[in-house]
């Protein structure tokens, strides 16, 4: 395929991987935070980890939607689908994530809760046009990346007066998540999560562009490269920032110029300024409570809000206490550390988010690196 | 979730809707989100809408620099 064959060719993964281990000091470790699922998936698929120095190690970040959503909202949307009349629709990953009493949305529809996967924002309002006596409820998550088609359906929605339409809104935002991890108490600490830079988001980054993560390098003094999903993408952002920690500078690099701009998508940025607004504060698995880290529907589209149209409930839940989801959200444990990790919690039996969706880190160690990494614990 | 895939746009359709090719597999999507997208085009998809059209130029330049950096570091350092 055209843009992806060529990022994923072996012979240039090995000249890349001559190039990296040339660059490495050996009196130095380099710990490298993937903020992004996507890159998670990568790292473990391709098994780039493989190919880097010992002095070099990727650590997981929160950057998988599905991942940090926390119980409640799962459990809140379990309870819209059990509203009379109600229809509820989301992308495919939500419908195993365990919530309370491990219930999921895929066991919700078991015991007969009309719960739909859909594709995409227009499946969802196609839905709604199609079953005019049914209450179309779209489960909204995911950042940037995910949050305009979201603002587009809110806009074709109330542009065709669709009363039986409206979005449980649950998008979060990236900058807030890097800043959460890089302020957290564990990050100075010995044992924490030291990070010496940071790959960031491909796709997220075509929307926002690269100047969001400019505080992280002017102020967190972190040095940043934004990649593409391929795995030589992402080789090359490691060398990137091994560069610029070598030459003890931290700046914003972009490694995706193929698809990231420093200003991103002026047209999905407007319109989701005018659908959306910040909540002031929103609760993240692993990471807590963030100010200002995710959004809410505008009062203009009031009539399109599922929390305004019923009354959703929205009380805190704890985690599951064996799940190390959080830590590992947070880049300080790693799947294996998790007791439950490949006995009670399988990607068919997931107990936690992170052991879901593809790109969580529990998933993707599980699917590809299990057996790599079971002979050759390795931690600089 | 946030996986998405660069797609060659083969057909504008009316609404800001286009036909893609993905490997092969057709399929359609929307162009709210983007502009002045033309058939010929490379946008990268996700969830069904072009979240921002790919750079050939530009993806040509990166893959260049990877294949030097590769004879770089074969090289007597
Ligand atoms: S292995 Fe399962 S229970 Fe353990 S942290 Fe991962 S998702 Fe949670």
């Amino acid at each position: 395929m055209k843009y992806i064959d060529e990022f994923r060719d072996g012979a240039l993964a090995k000249g890349l991987a001559r190039a990296i281990a040339a660059e490495a000091d050996p009196a130095r470790s380099y710990r490298l935070m993937e903020f992004c699922g996507g890159h998670t998936h990568a790292i473990s698929r391709y098994g780039l980890e493989d190919l880097l120095p010992p002095n070099v190690r990727m650590i997981h970040g929160p950057g998988c939607p599905v991942c940090v959503l926390p119980i409640a909202r799962i459990d809140a949307a379990i309870w819209l689908a059990r509203q009379d009349g109600v229809t509820l629709c989301t992308y495919g990953d939500m419908m195993r994530i365990p919530a309370s009493g491990r219930i999921s949305l895929l066991k919700a529809k078991a015991e007969g809760c009309d719960v739909r996967m859909v594709q995409s924002t227009m499946d969802a309002l196609a839905l709604a046009r199609r079953h005019p006596e049914r209450q179309i409820v779209f489960f909204a998550i995911g950042f940037e990346t995910t949050t305009p088609p979201t603002a587009v359906a809110l806009k074709q929605a109330q542009a065709q007066g669709l009363g039986n339409f409206s979005v449980f809104c649950n998008h979060v935002l990236t900058p807030p998540a890097i800043a959460a991890i890089l302020d957290s108490p564990e990050a100075g600490s010995e044992n924490g999560v030291r990070l010496d830079g940071f790959i960031g988001p491909a796709h997220v980054s075509t929307v926002i562009g690269s100047r969001p993560y400019e505080p992280f390098a002017d102020g967190y003094r972190k040095p940043v490269a934004i990649a593409g999903f391929e795995p030589l993408d992402v080789m090359q952002a490691i060398l990137m920032l091994m560069r610029q920690i070598n030459d003890g500078r931290h700046a914003v690099e972009n490694e995706f110029i193929r698809a990231v701009t420093r200003e991103g998508n002026a047209k999905a940025q407007a319109l989701m300024a005018e659908v959306f607004r910040l909540r002031d504060t929103f609760e993240w698995r692993g990471l807590g409570l963030l100010p200002r880290s995710a959004l809410a529907i505008r009062d203009a589209f009031a009539p399109w809000d599922a929390e305004r149209r019923w009354d959703v409930p929205d009380q805190p839940v704890a985690d599951n206490k064996a799940c190390e989801c959080g830590a590992i959200l947070r880049g300080v444990k790693r799947p294996a550390e998790c007791k439950l990790f490949g006995t009670a919690c399988t990607p068919d039996n997931p107990m936690g988010s992170c052991m879901v969706s593809a790109e969580g880190a529990c998933a993707a160690h599980w699917t590809y690196g299990r057996f790599r990494t079971a002979g050759k614990e390795r931690r600089p | 979730m946030c996986l998405a895939l660069p797609a060659l746009v083969t057909e504008v359709l009316p609404d800001d809707m286009a036909k893609v090719e993905i490997g092969g597999v057709r399929q359609t999507i929307s162009l709210a989100l983007v502009s002045d997208v033309a058939p010929g085009d490379y946008v990268i998809v996700h969830v069904g809408y072009a979240l921002t059209r790919l750079d050939p130029a530009e993806a040509e330049k990166t893959l260049a620099l990877f294949a030097e950096l590769g004879v770089t570091a074969a090289g007597p350092a």
